[in-house]
């Protein structure tokens, strides 16, 4: 039977890189020289595992890499060996080449292998530093290899004698028997002198004997593969059938008895029960080398691939039966309609409406997974870094089981790790200045996430010392982004930090402070409809908020009426609509429309001139001010009515059609018409954009 | 053909175990560890369990002494998935009640003789 192993790689792959996330982790957690022996035994199965699968796979390079992992946590395991600094710092190393090992093997690409065998040399090297045992094991192979090579007899003699329990192991005797003759010639005498009486028989027990003489080119390991697992179940005893009948070569225990007696070569060394179990295993390994091998070119990277949790699914299967159950309600109606049942109609429609709203959500529900896929790679990071930059820095994370959509979890993971990277680098102090500034030596770095409104929130605080004001303004005001005499907020200077291309690290890092990062972590984060926002009070710490959507694929929209066309605007950036007082309109000096909304003086955009459209009223008296807020401003957007709200389908522009300035997206509504969704940050950024060019012209 | 109880928590390791005895015509129950197997075979009857040994929850020499206290179980061909180096598990293993054992890593062909094995 020939199955292709291919098929089961990416399940092997998936799962020996959640291993390697739990091995990273729990070394992580690993207490040096006090370790709890969960957690070690918990790092081994995972180490075990993805031996197990990559020599079942055909992955050899990576079997043998774990094998050597393997060895010495178990002797972490057995406490043969401490858990020291430098064992679990080796053992982080290795779980980074074994990473880089399976993603090879994975995209099919060859692996680093003089990286491999350096950490593969230090592994052994640290075996090899404090285990005797493990000398020994090595020295039993070649006594193996001699084993295997035992010279045929010509048959044997057998006494087989299992012991009354042997059935309960659920080894049938019958079994070994029907082996035994399919080996060669022979006749077999059956000894009942330990049958009982019938009325104290217990069926449940062997008390049969068997003599069996067994004739042809038989080799010992034939006979062993047949007896190894009923070792300590039977008296056993085999003999040669060309030895002298009176040489006395019985022998009760099955190990000793595999060394053939009589016509034995003097080389063959006396073999321990280890050495003889062996033999078999050296060639079935190479067996499955070679059988394995061609599955190897298989492994190619497939497409995204999601776990959902079986609740998730059995909620979504439940759904569309309820979902069959209203179509065949609403079916029933249109074969034979009366008015009488008009009422009953709008009953099935209004569950229809329902169960569509709940599967739809149940979907978005799939796609959800919990930050801490994105957070568990950060203890690794902050220990690592802090080490090398001698700091002492304590990681907290907090609501990791808080969901996003997939799509925005995998984006979000390296503009993440650059604030990480930032506030250890630049918002950090080493233990001597946070000892003079009067705090602790170690600094607290947090890493929460949590739902506010439709939005998720991550927030990446230090309690270092925070952004140096006048630092950055001076570095702005020497890049020409901040006019000399100009005096601007401070929230303003702080978010100057993610310009392109600016950093005021004194010294160029290993880690941070070419200046690169900030304007890109921005970026991403906008890519995927969020923003990033930074708070800081100096000597106390700053915090990095960063606000994304839920998921990318819906928004509720607010419908709103310009001339003839329809717009939508996200109604989480949405204050509140309100008819236009005419007395809290003023102009300042002429350029722009300002409304006065409690102490609040907000620009009012008329819709209809940024869009270049004929719209209905062109008097503010008439129409309606939507005041949005984005980017911690807020504009009035003049309409001329208020629609609807629901739930839109976000379409992309730019794979249907061309990115559209001022435009996120088009939706399909209901009726089949197209409107386009308005980018609310665009907008309000280009307006300030626009009103500090003027101000500057002015 | 025999029903077969496959304990494994490595999913591809269960993936091939059962795709290979199913393909022989077997009909397979995976678990994905003692536990999971305990319940999954009580008040059921199955011919050949197989099971790795190094689980989380309950490990398979464990799942093993549990099974061979249920009547049902007491003569069923109980096979642990060991490696190599696992010698003192096949030691713990036949103590427990275990009747053999596959090592690991093996292949498809030596699945199916195994068990054809065991079912005489």
């Amino acid at each position: 039977m020939s199955i292709d192993m291919a098929q089961f790689h990416e399940v092997f792959f998936e799962e020996s890189f959640e291993g390697l996330e739990t091995m990273e982790s729990e070394l992580l957690n690993l207490d040096i020289g006090d370790a709890d022996a969960e957690v070690v035994n918990t790092i081994f199965r995972a180490a075990h595992s993805i031996k197990g699968g990559s020599g079942t796979f055909g992955f050899d390079s990576i079997a043998s890499f774990t094998h050597v992992m393997e060895t010495l946590l178990d002797e972490m395991r057995d406490g043969r060996r401490g858990v020291e600094r430098e064992t679990v710092d080796l053992l982080l190393a290795s779980v980074d080449r074994l990473r880089d090992m399976l993603e090879a093997a994975r995209d099919g690409e060859p692996e680093d292998a003089a990286q491999v065998a350096e950490t593969q040399a230090k592994l052994e090297a640290m075996l090899a530093g404090e285990s005797a045992a493990a000398d020994t094991a090595t020295a039993v192979e070649p006594v193996d290899a001699e084993a295997a090579t035992i010279p045929l007899s010509t048959g044997w003699l057998i006494r087989f004698a299992p012991f009354p329990h042997m059935l309960q192991t659920g080894n049938e005797p019958v079994r070994m028997l029907r082996e035994l003759e399919s080996l060669g010639s022979y006749s077999v005498e059956v000894d009942t002198s330990k049958l009982p009486a019938f009325e104290s028989l217990d069926p449940e027990e062997c008390f049969l004997a068997w003599d069996i003489r067994l004739e042809g080119d038989i080799s010992c390991n034939d006979l062993d593969e047949i007896f190894d697992w009923v070792d300590g179940d039977c008296e056993l005893e085999i003999s040669p059938l060309d030895a002298p009948a009176e040489a006395e070569p019985v022998v009760e225990a099955l190990a000793a008895a595999k060394t053939p007696a009589a016509p034995a070569p003097a080389e063959i060394p006396e073999a321990s029960t280890a050495a003889v179990e062996n033999p078999k295993e050296p060639e079935r390994r190479q067996q499955n080398r070679r059988a394995a091998k061609p599955d190897r070119r298989g492994a190619k990277k497939e497409g995204g691939s999601i776990r959902v949790g079986t609740d998730k699914v059995d909620a979504l299967i439940n759904l569309v039966g309820e979902l069959v159950i209203t179509q065949s309600m609403l079916t029933h109606f249109g074969e034979d309609f009366k008015m009488s049942e008009l009422e009953k109609l709008r009953e099935g429609l209004q569950q229809l409406t329902a169960n569509t709203r709940e599967l739809q959500e149940s979907v978005m529900q799939i796609r959800m997974l919990p930050i801490s896929f994105s957070f568990q790679r950060f203890p690794r990071l902050v220990r690592d870094m802090s080490h090398k930059m001698g700091k002492k820095v304590e990681l907290q994370l907090l609501g990791e089981t808080t969901e996003l959509d997939k799509t925005v979890l995998e984006k979000i993971g390296d503009p993440l790790v650059h604030l990480v990277r930032n506030s250890l680098d630049h918002g950090l102090e080493t233990p001597e200045i946070r000892l003079a500034a009067g705090k602790s030596e170690t600094g607290v770095l947090t890493l929460n996430a949590f739902h506010a409104g439709g939005n998720i929130v991550i927030e990446v605080s230090d309690d270092g010392a925070g952004l140096d004001r006048d630092r950055i303004l001076g570095k702005a005001r020497e890049r020409g982004l901040v006019g000399v005499d100009e005096e601007i907020s401070d929230e303003r200077i702080y978010n100057l930090i993610f310009q392109a291309g600016f950093s005021t690290a004194a010294v160029v890092s290993d880690v941070s402070g070419r200046g690169v990062g900030m304007d890109v972590v921005r970026r991403n984060i906008k890519e995927l409809g969020g923003h990033v926002d930074i708070r800081s009070t100096p000597g106390q710490g700053s915090t990095l908020s960063i606000r994304l959507p839920l998921t990318l694929a819906i928004l509720d929209g607010q419908l709103v009426r310009v001339g003839s066309e329809t717009y939508i605007i996200s109604l989480l950036s949405v204050v509140q609509s309100l008819q236009i007082e005419m007395k809290d309109v003023s102009g300042i000096g002429g350029q722009a429309e300002l409304y006065k909304l409690r102490d609040e003086y907000i620009p009012i955009i008329r819709l209809h001139e940024s869009l270049g459209i004929e719209p209905e009223h062109r008097d503010l008296a008439h129409g309606l001010l939507v005041v949005v807020e984005a980017e911690r401003r807020r504009i009035g957007l003049f309409v001329d009515e208020l629609l609807g709200q629901q739930q839109v389908v976000i379409k992309s522009l730019e794979d249907n059609y061309q990115q559209i300035a001022g435009m996120a997206g088009a939706t399909v509504l209901g009726d089949g018409t197209i409107a386009l969704i308005l980018d609310v940050p665009g907008i309000v950024n280009s307006w300030s954009e626009k009103s500090a060019l003027e101000n500057e012209v002015a | 053909m025999a029903s077969v109880l496959a304990v494994d928590d490595s999913a591809s390791m269960r993936q091939m175990v059962s795709f290979t005895l199913k393909g022989a015509g077997h009909e397979v129950v995976e678990a994905v560890d003692g536990v999971d197997a305990l319940s999954k075979a009580r008040g059921k009857k199955v011919d050949v369990v197989i099971t790795d040994v190094n689980m989380p929850n309950m490990d398979g020499i464990t799942l093993i002494k549990e099974l061979r206290k249920l009547p049902n179980y007491r003569f069923v061909p109980m096979l642990l998935l060991t490696t190599e180096s696992g010698m003192d598990k096949k030691q713990a293993g036949k103590a427990a009640g275990a009747t053999g054992w596959l090592v690991k890593p093996f292949n498809p062909d030596s699945l199916l003789a195994t068990v054809k094995r065991v079912l005489g």
